[in-house]
């Protein structure tokens, strides 16, 4: 192994995988390194959320070809609550509504499971009120919302600046924001973004999937790549963003093979 | 020996009593003896077979059964500054309760004089065939009657133990609770098995429960009936009652054990302005078959309902619900609410739900619905996302499905307790061992 894969926290290698039978991923090369931040931009369809959902192991993607290395395991053999005990995490677009379960029961039950993996010992009612309590002043979110159901009635923002205090509990190798930006108004995004970058750091790495550039003004990325139609048709530096921004998408669609090889 | 026969000797063995209560309980035995139990020919007991009580020859419990204080704290919530009330096979124990002082020197009594006027008022022994042999045959009744504009703060906590013997045992219990003008109680009916030997876990007991509740105007009653008996128990419940005017009634009807449960539940809302909150909760595991019938009659108007009930079944158990909202003619601006949603944890698990309305009146607003799922994957996926196993993830669902109904609990203190009897019950329907806490 060369130094360089050494730092890789994350390896995509020609990733295929389908949906409802529809082939979504069609080739994915990807390499994030520690201390790095990628972004991932492209139109919608472009397959950016299933690329989020494969990672974090959702069932109903069924990956067909390629292989995905995760600190140097296969990932893809990992159930998805032994990829998020393994450090892997992802914020949901749209994060799930649960009746029924207060914040602060899933939270902790969440927090020790990976800290069981860690090796960690568990934190009881208390320790764990005062960790949950400073982490929520980061996030902005009011304690009310530990005795809430899990975001059941929660406004957009509400719900994401929820994941953003799950990823400040959690405090992952690997963190996958699946358009965490999406219906956020400035004031959202802005500690959302403070949350993502409060939290970079050598020994991690991010991946930030986002229809629009607004959001990496606050989360400035090492490297920008562009998917379509579920590959990755371009890669650059943060400045490829404002040139999307720009220019649209509909560029892309001109050349869609372009650069789907790196 | 036959149900019938058993009471027919009980009643002849039965002394002392005064005339009004012998003469009840004989008219009760005639109801009995005409009607016999029910069938599923009986389009109330089409779900629901009883060939497993007829089939089982009970006899009485001795009266002075073994129960020892430890079986009984074994099996108790531990809620502070609560009233606590045992009765062990139906008859009332003094050494095991702690009574305390009530508000309004009020006390859970058995003084069958104390309940003559209200006595089987609200339960028509013509329709209630197994009512009608509870009244011929309970021991004692347990009379909680509150004061005029009494508020009694303590949970009042009524056990009905059953001692475990390896005999199959038939049990009466009879609860009278009469909340009068402007009064305020919250009472806890609890149906517990104690600590059996392990000879005696195989027969199965016969609980034959009846409730009666009077709220009068003004009046506020707080009811949750726990049923938890053993597996092979046979659990089969009355509770009738009755709300005048401004009234407000809440019950929580929690089914946890046994073979076979059935619940019928009858609210009148007889009085303008009553409110009436009636939810229930039933997990089935095994072969279980639990079943709930409500019958909530909207008499007068601007009278509020609301149901929600809800059905968790794992294993090959069976869940019934039959839910009857009647608004009379007269009884404009009703509101009434029915909603029974039911959790599949099994392909085995089946559950049969009717909800009713029969609206006989133009202004009134009422919903029902019911629905049956399973757990949602995509919340399963979003738990285990956060490294929650699956195994965890499911438990917590199903907990969540279940608080649904257990939020709307007023007896606060009750709550931490009945989590730990729930967290069991859930793990046995889910096949799987107790999900502990995190």
């Amino acid at each position: 192994m060369s130094a360089a894969s050494k730092a890789a926290v994350l390896e995509i290698r020609d990733l295929h995988a389908s949906a409802g039978g529809n082939e979504i991923l069609k080739g994915i090369d990807l390499t994030l390194d520690a201390g790095e931040v990628h972004a991932i931009m492209g139109p919608n369809g472009s397959g950016k959320s299933t690329l989020a959902n494969v990672l974090a192991g959702h069932p109903s993607v069924e990956v067909t070809r390629g292989s995905v290395v995760y600190d140097g395991k296969d990932l893809l053999k990992l159930a998805p609550e032994e990829r998020a005990c393994a450090g892997l995490f992802l914020a949901f677009q749209y994060p799930v509504e649960i009746p029924g379960v207060t914040n602060s029961y899933f939270l902790k039950a969440s927090l020790n499971a990976v800290r069981r993996h860690r090796g960690e010992e568990e934190l009881d009612a208390m320790d764990f009120l005062t960790l949950v309590r400073d982490k929520m002043k980061l996030a902005e979110i009011d304690e009310k919302f530990l005795h809430r159901a899990i975001n059941e009635g929660f406004s957009g923002g509400e719900k994401k600046r929820n994941e953003i205090l799950q990823l400040a509990l959690l405090e992952p190798r690997l963190a996958i924001l699946d358009e965490t930006d999406s219906g956020l108004d400035i004031d959202a995004l802005r500690i959302v973004a403070d949350g993502v970058n409060r939290l970079r750091g050598p020994d991690r790495a991010m991946l930030v999937i986002t229809h629009y550039q607004r959001l990496l003004e606050y989360i400035v990325p090492d490297r920008v790549h562009v998917l379509a139609e579920g590959r990755v048709v371009t890669s650059g530096g943060k400045e490829l963003a404002l040139e999307l921004d720009k220019k649209g998408y509909g560029w892309l669609e001109v050349e869609p093979a372009q650069g789907s090889a790196g | 020996m036959s149900l019938l026969a058993l009471a027919e000797q009980a009643l002849a063995q039965r002394t002392g009593e005064p005339a009004w209560l012998q003469e009840r309980r004989a008219a009760a035995l005639a109801c009995f003896r005409e009607q016999g139990l029910p069938t599923t020919r009986l389009e109330a007991w089409r779900y629901t077979n009883l060939a497993g009580i007829s089939k089982t020859s009970f006899e009485l419990a001795p009266a002075e059964a073994e129960a020892s204080r430890e079986a009984v704290e074994s099996v108790c919530f531990p809620v502070f500054g609560c009233s606590l009330n045992v009765f062990v096979d139906g008859r009332y124990r003094e050494n095991l309760s702690t009574p305390g002082a009530l508000s309004g020197n009020a006390h859970v009594e058995t003084d069958p004089e104390l309940a003559r006027a209200e006595l089987g008022a609200l339960v028509d022994p013509k329709q209630h065939p197994l009512a009608a042999l509870n009244t011929a045959l309970f021991e004692e009744v347990a009379v909680l009657r509150v004061p005029r504009g009494t508020h009694i703060e303590q949970p009042v906590h009524v056990v009905f133990a059953a001692s475990g013997d390896a005999t199959p045992r038939l049990r009466s219990p009879r609860l009278l609770v009469v909340a009068e003008a402007g009064s305020r109680v919250q009472v806890v009916q609890d149906h517990v098995r104690l600590e059996a030997t392990a000879a005696a876990g195989e027969a199965p007991g016969f609980t034959n429960s009846v409730t009666e509740v009077f709220a009068e105007a003004d009046a506020s009653v707080d009811l949750v009936v726990l049923q938890r008996e053993a597996d092979a128990d046979f659990h089969i419940s009355n509770l009738a009652v009755r709300l005048e005017r401004d009234a407000r009634l809440t019950s929580h009807v929690i089914s946890l054990g046994g073979q076979l449960v059935r619940n019928d539940l009858a609210a009148t809302l007889a009085g303008e302005g009553s409110d009436a909150l009636l939810n229930g909760l039933f997990v089935g595991s095994g072969e279980r078959v639990v079943d709930n019938h409500t019958l909530v009659d909207h008499a007068v108007p601007h009278g509020t309902s609301r149901q929600l009930y809800r059905g968790i079944l794992g294993g090959s158990s069976r869940g019934v619900f039959r839910g009857r909202v009647v608004v009379r003619p007269d009884a404009q601006k009703t509101n009434a609410q029915q909603s029974n949603p039911n959790l599949l944890l099994s392909d085995a698990a089946e559950v049969d739900t009717r909800p009713q309305l029969e609206i006989n009146a133009d202004d009134v607003k009422c919903s029902h619905g019911s629905t049956i799922g399973q757990l949602d994957p995509e919340a399963l996926f979003y738990l285990r996302a956060r490294g929650i196993d699956e195994v965890r993830a499911r438990a917590l669902l199903t907990r969540g499905f279940a608080h649904q109904v257990l939020d709307a609990l007023p007896v606060e203190a009750l709550r931490e307790g009945l989590d730990q009897v729930l967290d069991r019950s859930l793990a046995e329907a889910s096949g799987g061992e107790p999900g502990s806490a995190p």
